[in-house]
């Protein structure tokens, strides 16, 4: 074999092992790439279509991963891209209506709700439905939705969160904070309604 | 309790809760955010509340694990060797 085949050789070997091992840290992540995938999406079957193509689309595009940064983010930038590209065209364009409520609103509503008397927190927290969490997050704006779900599901820091969506990280923070008072809100109204 | 009068710290303490929370806030403001925690009963209980929110909201959106179908066919999706 030649000098330069032989280092032709050599470099396809550590192309492959670099690939697979690759292709094993991302794998290691899809429990959290479904977990925030089953929240962003409406079904159970759309959230499986998204994590495929999100994996089929990481692992064609792999030599653009920079090894030594965040796989994590990484994989999360494609899932929410894919996800923008997907169906964003039929959801609904923000509630740009102002939000009078503060941050206190939902703990205040829930308190003037209640039976009387002062309140534990954690049955406060309680008189919530987890169900009825889920349709909140599910109904909030899309755009609202990507950054609570990042940060307060999937625990990406707001400059994770800004890089993954591509955004300023002013944006991600206006938008969580945003995000937030929306699901309160929303919670606030079906918890009084159910009381 | 609020004090009504002028600037509130309440509401300084309100605004600063999420952040608070999120631990972005610098050293001064941390130091300025938990000296008025540890002295106001109001803002106590809603610190707590924000507290156990996280945690529920958290909670409710952990998804059903992921299909074991769906392991299986992400692995196919691996390069051949």
């Amino acid at each position: 074999m030649s000098d330069a085949s032989e280092s032709s050789a050599r470099q396809l070997a550590t192309d492959a092992r670099d690939r697979v091992r690759f292709e094993e840290e991302a794998l290691e992540l899809s429990d959290q790439v479904y977990g925030v995938a089953r929240r962003l999406v409406g079904s159970r079957e759309a959230a499986e279509d998204l994590v495929q193509e999100t994996y089929a689309r990481a692992f064609r595009s792999w030599r653009s991963f920079q090894p030594g940064t965040n796989l994590r983010a990484w994989l999360f930038r494609i899932l929410t891209n894919l996800n923008i590209d997907r169906g964003r065209k039929l959801q609904r364009t923000p509630d740009l209506q102002p939000l009078e409520e503060s941050d206190y609103f939902l703990y205040n509503k829930l308190e003037q709700s209640g039976s009387g008397g002062s309140p534990d927190e954690q049955r406060v927290v309680e008189r919530l439905s987890q169900n009825d969490a889920v349709t909140a997050l599910a109904d909030l704006p899309h755009d609202f939705r990507d950054v609570v779900l990042l940060v307060d599901l999937a625990d990406f820091t707001y400059s994770d969160a800004a890089q993954i969506l591509d955004i300023p990280i002013g944006t991600v923070m206006s938008r969580l904070h945003r995000g937030r008072r929306i699901l309160k809100r929303t919670l606030a109204d079906t918890a009084v309604e159910e009381a | 309790m609020k004090s009504g009068f002028g600037f509130d710290p309440c509401d300084k303490c309100e605004q600063m809760m999420q952040p608070y929370l999120d631990r972005v806030l610098t050293d001064g403001e941390i130091a300025e955010a938990e000296q008025h925690l540890d002295g106001c009963d109001y803002c106590r209980k809603r610190y707590r509340f924000e507290v156990e929110f996280r945690t529920f909201v958290r909670q409710a959106a952990v998804a059903e694990p992921m299909p074991p179908e769906l392991k299986e066919k992400l692995r196919a999706l691996r390069t051949p060797l």
